[in-house]
């Protein structure tokens, strides 16, 4: 069985149809990689999975468990966590408080304890910063910021919504490699990127939308070396 | 230069014409030689000298001739009026435009020549502001405690007196005020000269004082016993004016502490949050009341947990249908919320049970322990120890995870919900413990004036609540006390400026956003936000402190 699950999800916004029956699976341990343009409706199947859309038919199953009718914070407590498009870190709080706002659903202070080192190892920017405002981060630190938010909830699937956006080439390196660090460790990771070439480096599988449907999916090689992808996204 | 002149000239026409430059004229600073309404024209004058050399070039003479022009602006702007005021009939249009306003603007001279003087006036003026605006800060700041101390003896007169009014202190009252007027000469030179010495030594008795040498736990037990036995004789030296409006200023201190989890720790606008005052107050009314309307003929006690119950299932009743609302749309309805209350309670059709506009009567004082707690100086005690009860569940609300969450959604919704934070039931929890808050101050209310009418509970509450926690810092629970005291006590202790009481009020909001958006006391997340620059220096400089330590 899948670790993660969708089935023919139908999501509309108003009378806009934005998913048109996507199905696809995240096995345990996997890195998978979601692509598509603007609008495709990527951004719009990882909100479903965290329940922060309902769709109108279809299921989405963690372990065969229906998540559809799971409020969002009980899908968190199940382990399903979300890095927002954008960052969005909380800009007002302290590096050290927004980590332990990503803990929020925890109950294991020793846990939440271990955890935060862990993140501080991934990311030892982030100790340096701990007391400082995180509005006051550069780019990379809060996207940093941000996937250390979301680890501190223990995840077993992370869900990651564009975290290359808006950075400099080097920072996307480093943010890459510390995906593929907490995919070593044992978190499943569903991966939405614009950025094809990069994810397809890190993934073991992906699947192309368009349009809210799903046109191609396979092993992240392959998905390189098709040229309908090559054409559409990665510039050869 | 002469633009700052023109600005605080149109400040200066402003006040002269609303009248209140005239009737602060009624009040004198120095008993028969200078008036407060003059008061305000010579500050205003100052103040344009001041912020005119604050505004221009580097050099001191640049600065210095920059402030004497905007003086000398402002002084030609109120001389034109006093000369206009004299040859056309302004009193057509501007009703306050009258004879005493142009007597004190031109002291005794003809128009004529009268706005040269006023020019020449205002040039000394701005001088000597963009003087205070260079001089060092050491200079400045007795100089500006002395005047403060020289112009609260004029305009607090009224309770300085209240508090002299004893038998034994009849020499003193003499010797500070003329009977029946204003302060003496020497009194101002004394208040002034106090103020000024008390700002002047500031710093060395800080490092002098006893208090200083002390652990600074132990002054902090000293601070807080001088504050609570501080707290205990205001009343009773003050009188039963000065413990009325402690009581009034207690009321809007529970409701800001109320309010403030709303709005400054969750981020929920309320504008209607008068509605839950009413309903403590109301609560009470019908449960104690000895009249038509009584139900029950509770004890003041019983019915206050009550009031404070129905209070928070109100605001849990208001929140369901706003849940998926937010910012401006949030404002206004919750607005509406509390104006159908109000209508509510003044409708016909539940006349039979709430009274209509003729509200709820005989509702009896509380008892303690056989002893009435009947005026206001009983029940300020009783506001008092609410106000530090309710602060206390504040402040540990604030601290704690249900904290934690209510400022991870005002920061951000979304994210706070995709963080694993229930939006649901934090902010029903957010309404209903707010408004709870306010059903305390409510039901004391209620046993305050005796009587609850639908009048009494008029939109302007809910944004003096809303004006108080701003101006106090958003968040911040010090800073709602400060902000009721200033923007609630203080206006009812100058209360003899009645009609102007909104105008000044109006001034002091948009001064303080110009000056200090994060209101008097902020929290700290709201001072980062906005001193993010100041701040993120030192905080680094610690931090690279912090891990040298460590790595040794």
């Amino acid at each position: 069985m899948a670790l993660l699950e969708l089935e023919d999800l139908h999501v509309y916004y108003g009378n806009i149809h934005a998913l048109k029956g996507v199905s696809l699976h995240v096995e345990a341990g996997e890195i998978v990689a979601l692509l598509g343009a603007n609008g495709a409706g990527k951004s719009t199947t990882l909100n479903t999975v965290s329940g922060l859309l309902r769709p109108r038919r279809g299921s989405v199953r963690l372990e065969g468990d229906d998540l559809i009718r799971v409020p969002p914070h009980r899908i968190v407590e199940r382990g399903v966590v979300q890095v927002p498009e954008g960052r969005r870190i909380f800009g007002q709080l302290t590096v050290l408080e927004n980590l332990e706002m990503g803990a929020f659903t925890r109950t294991d202070p020793q846990g939440v304890k271990e955890d935060l080192e862990r993140v501080f190892t991934l990311f030892p920017r982030l100790k340096e910063r701990a007391g400082q405002v995180a509005g006051t981060l550069s780019g990379g630190e809060q996207q940093m910021l941000a996937i250390g938010r979301a680890l501190m909830a223990r995840p077993r699937v992370l869900l990651m919504d564009e975290p290359s956006m808006g950075l400099a080439p080097l920072l996307v390196e480093q943010i890459f490699d510390a995906i593929q660090e907490i995919n070593r460790q044992g978190t499943t990771i569903l991966l939405v990127e614009q950025n094809a070439y990069m994810a397809l480096q890190v993934a073991h599988r992906g699947y192309v939308l368009q349009t809210g449907q799903v046109v191609l999916s396979g092993p992240a090689e392959q998905l390189r070396e098709n040229p309908e992808v090559k054409r559409a996204y990665l510039g050869g | 230069m002469w633009r700052v002149g023109l600005v605080f000239g149109a400040v200066a026409w402003f006040v002269s014409l609303a009248g209140l430059v005239e009737a602060l004229h009624a009040r004198w600073v120095v008993d028969g030689v200078f008036s407060a309404g003059q008061a305000l024209l010579v500050l205003l004058l100052a103040a344009s000298g001041w912020v005119g050399a604050r505004r221009s070039g580097a050099t001191l003479a640049a600065r210095l001739g920059a402030g004497t022009v905007a003086g000398a602006t402002a002084g030609f702007c109120l001389g034109l009026l006093a000369w206009l005021g004299a040859h056309v009939n302004l009193r057509a249009m501007f009703i306050n435009a009258s004879p005493v306003l142009f007597e004190l603007l031109l002291r005794g001279r003809p128009p004529e020549s009268g706005w040269a003087a006023n020019l020449l006036v205002g040039a000394a003026l701005g001088l000597a502001g963009s003087l205070v605006g260079v001089a060092p800060a050491g200079l400045v700041r007795p100089l500006l405690a002395g005047l403060a101390g020289a112009l609260g003896l004029g305009l607090f007169q009224d309770l300085v007196l209240l508090i002299l009014q004893p038998e034994a202190l009849t020499s003193v009252r003499e010797w500070l005020f003329v009977a029946g007027g204003g302060p003496t000469v020497q009194g101002v030179l004394a208040a002034a000269t106090a103020s000024a010495a008390g700002a002047g030594l500031r710093p060395a008795v800080k490092t002098l004082a006893p208090g200083a040498s002390l652990p600074p736990r132990a002054a902090q037990v000293v601070w807080s016993l001088v504050g609570v036995a501080l707290l205990a004789t205001l009343p009773v030296a003050g009188g039963p004016f000065v413990a009325q409006v402690l009581v009034i200023v207690g009321l809007y201190t529970l409701m800001g502490l109320g309010l403030n989890l709303e709005v400054g720790l969750a981020g929920l606008l309320d504008l209607g949050f008068v509605a839950f005052f009413a309903i403590g107050a109301y609560t009470v009314g019908l449960l104690t009341s000895t009249g038509e309307h009584g139900i029950a003929h509770w004890s003041f006690w019983a019915a206050v947990p009550v009031a404070v119950l129905v209070s928070l299932v109100a605001g849990v009743v208001l929140g369901i249908p706003v849940l998926g609302i937010r910012g401006d749309y949030l404002a206004i309805a919750t607005l509406g919320f509390g104006e159908i209350v109000r209508l509510l309670v003044l409708s016909d059709a539940l006349r039979p049970w709430l009274g209509g506009s003729q509200g709820v009567l005989a509702i009896p004082k509380p008892v303690v322990a056989g002893f009435e707690l009947s005026g206001p100086q009983h029940l300020y005690y009783l506001t008092v120890v609410a106000s530090a009860v309710v602060a206390y569940v504040a402040w540990r609300l604030q601290d704690s995870r249900l904290g934690r969450a209510w400022m991870a959604i005002r920061e951000d919704e979304d994210v706070a919900e995709a963080l694993g934070i229930n939006l649901v039931s934090v902010k029903l929890l957010a309404y209903g413990l707010g408004a709870a808050f306010a059903g305390v101050g409510g039901a004391i209310f209620a046993v305050m004036v005796g009587s609850v009418f639908p009048h009494s509970f008029q939109l302007l509450i809910s944004i003096q609540v809303l004006a108080l926690i701003i101006v106090g810092g958003m968040g911040s629970i010090p800073g709602v006390l400060v902000g009721s005291a200033v923007l609630i006590g203080l206006p009812e202790l100058l209360r003899e400026f009645g009609e102007f009481r909104f105008l000044v009020y109006g001034a002091a909001l948009v001064a303080m956003m110009l000056l200090r958006p994060e209101g008097l006391l902020p929290a700290a997340a709201q001072r980062r936000e906005l001193h993010a620059e100041v701040e993120a220096e030192p905080q680094s400089a610690q931090l690279a402190a912090g891990t040298a330590t460590e790595g040794r």
